[in-house]
């Protein structure tokens, strides 16, 4: 029983290495994809040429350079960042109110994150900048602090209040950024439809620090608390009479993806369905002990959301597709499977 | 090996008193039935004893701890719990629910090979070794509720409480589950619908009667055919089991009609 137990977890591990290996793949042939082909091989060589030490011999024009190191590079990567941090804010969502529609846009976290940065850009902030950021996170965090207090009741949380909550707290953010944007300077208007639309197409390497940081500190925070996250799944009584304390643990989850969710918005802005589809996928393909899911769903999330960008620039060549409208395509017809599969609210 | 001490505990829940002056010591080592009607605080009771709901007045000392005033953690490693609300559909693998047992015990005290050792042996106590590398959804009833003991034990627990841990099961189950839960020689209170069952695999019976401790005793002393009408409001013979020798309490299907009975208090 233990030595299956052991195959099992070497199995998980495995799973997360492979799929580790494919973002890798996946990435070198993203940055080769585009207007301007470059062999995934060169893309090999102009990486190690700027990020090892040493002479490189350069086989490669400075035009190839400049596009795979300064426009494609910060792109994939933020790529990357973005589907990471997404998969694992559903990942804590979905643990914590045992609901496997939670997401960061269906919890309001996204649209409160986007109404937060429309409001500091229509104050004039510029972007990508900590105002920006920190206005994102204000909005998310606000926005998981209204859900949880519409949704608690008596101290516990309805999960299928807590959607429905959720859902109609989205609209009347959404309503206010568009007045925000319909009212504002013509001149602001690109940068404010970024936001409703969700899209990397301006990624800067500067624009990637925040997103990283959140990243890290988000995943080291749930992996040491991935066992509570276990007992949560099992219920409140449960997770309690194991000493964990439910409240505590809800809290400090909002606050996490709350800045999570900001460092994303704040330079990608809304992208749905990332948050939710990727954690529930996992689950079916490695199970839900947050030891494995957690590290397996921040690979599947960056390889996901990679791919997704990788077509929105490619499909329509030479325009593009915002990325929040490609990963909606993909995502809302496997929403509708979700709900016709699992009753809403059944969460026992 | 300790037990429970209740001392003149209330809990009022909104505008319903749930639990009024209760006084009940549990004896170590004893199995404890907690008996009385749908809505009479048995549930309310047991989770005073474990600490996730807080008395209104009184104490409860579990192990001679103070439940109110103590850490969660603390209370978690002397006693371990059966909830009615644990999820069915969370797909971990029954190893991995054993486990969660683990997550009050301080870090410096565990190790993987330890823990693991330790499920291994509670599933092992509760005869559900067999089930480890199945995942918890496919369980049938009988076979969760054996995994979910498997995870108290696993606590290492003083003291044990379960919340209507038959429910849903079949007969076999249910005679098998209560037999495990005599044989594991834990502190034991539990939580049960069915008087026979209790009167023949609990030590004592407590009965409960709208937030109040009505008796508490063997079965024999307890559950006499007045008590069970006045609680209940079922009428009753108390029997002796042929086999066994012990209490088994026989329900009429006539409903009394004394207005007397009816009023409830």
């Amino acid at each position: 029983m233990v030595v299956a137990l052991a195959r099992r977890r070497r199995r998980g591990r495995l799973a997360v290495v492979g799929t580790a290996a494919v973002l890798g793949a996946v990435v070198l042939l993203s940055i080769g994809t585009g207007p301007v082909g470059v062999p995934p091989g060169t893309v090999a060589r102009i990486l190690a040429a700027h990020l090892l030490p040493g002479e490189h011999e350069a086989t490669w024009t400075a035009a190839q350079d400049q596009i795979v190191w300064s426009f494609r590079l910060p792109r994939v990567l933020m790529a990357v960042l973005v589907g990471a941090s997404l998969a694992v804010v559903g990942a804590l969502l979905q643990a914590i109110v045992r609901n496997p529609l939670a997401d960061p846009y269906v919890l309001g976290a996204s649209s409160g994150a986007a109404l937060g940065a429309v409001g500091a850009l229509a104050l004039g902030a510029s972007v990508p900048g900590l105002l920006v950021s920190g206005s994102a996170f204000g909005g998310a965090a606000v926005a998981g602090v209204i859900v949880y207090v519409l949704a608690s009741r008596g101290g516990r949380i309805e999960s299928l209040r807590l959607v429905l909550a959720g859902v109609a707290l989205s609209y009347l953010f959404s309503a206010a950024t568009g007045w925000i944007t319909a009212t504002a300077d013509h001149g602001r208007l690109p940068g404010l439809l970024f936001f409703l639309l969700g899209s990397i197409s301006s990624a800067t390497w500067e624009m990637l620090t925040l997103p990283a940081i959140a990243l890290v500190l988000g995943l080291a925070y749930a992996l040491r608390r991935a066992s509570h996250l276990d007992a949560a799944m099992t219920g409140d009584e449960t997770a309690a009479s194991l000493g964990v304390d439910m409240t505590r643990l809800r809290v400090e989850v909002l606050v996490v993806t709350a800045a999570m969710t900001g460092a994303v918005v704040a330079v990608a802005g809304g992208i749905g369905f990332v948050g939710m589809v990727v954690p529930h996928v996992c689950r079916l393909l490695v199970g839900a002990s947050h030891r494995v899911l957690l590290p397996f769903a921040t690979v599947a999330g960056a390889l996901l959301v990679v791919l997704v960008d990788t077509v929105a620039r490619t499909a329509a060549s030479p325009r593009e597709i915002p990325l929040g409208v490609v990963t909606a395509l993909v995502g809302a017809p496997f929403f509708l499977w979700l709900l016709r599969t699992r009753p809403v609210g059944a969460e026992r | 090996m300790s037990g429970v001490r209740v001392e003149r505990l209330s809990v009022r829940l909104g505008q319903t008193q749930a639990l009024a002056d209760v006084d009940l010591e549990v004896r170590p080592g004893e199995v404890l039935g907690l008996l009385g009607p749908n809505g009479c605080g048995k549930s309310t009771l047991l989770r005073t004893m474990y600490g996730t709901q807080r008395p209104t007045t009184g104490s409860v000392h579990l192990d001679g701890l103070d439940v109110a005033r103590s850490p969660r953690r603390e209370v978690a490693r002397r006693c371990a719990v059966l909830t009615q609300d644990h999820a069915t559909d969370v797909e971990l693998s029954v190893m991995d629910v054993v486990l969660l047992g683990r997550i009050p015990h301080p870090a410096s005290q565990r190790s993987a090979a330890g823990d693991l050792r330790l499920a291994a042996d509670a599933l092992a106590r509760t005869d559900a070794l067999h089930l480890a590398d199945r995942a918890f959804p496919t369980l049938s009833g009988g076979e969760r509720q054996r995994v979910l003991l498997a995870r108290a034990l696993c606590q290492d627990p003083r003291v044990l409480l379960l919340d209507e841990p038959t429910n849903h099961l079949d007969v076999t189950h249910q005679l098998d589950l209560m037999r495990t839960v005599g044989s594991l020689g834990v502190t034991c209170v539990v939580a049960l619908h069915d008087l026979s069952l209790a009167a023949a695999h609990c030590h004592r019976v407590a009965l409960l009667d709208a937030g109040r401790l009505v008796a508490v005793g063997t079965p024999e002393e307890v559950l006499t055919p007045e008590r069970v009408e006045a609680t209940y409001r079922v009428a009753c013979d108390l029997l002796t089991h042929p086999r066994t020798g012990r209490p088994l309490v026989a329900l009429s299907p006539r409903v009394p009609s004394s207005p007397i009975a009816q009023e409830a208090p």
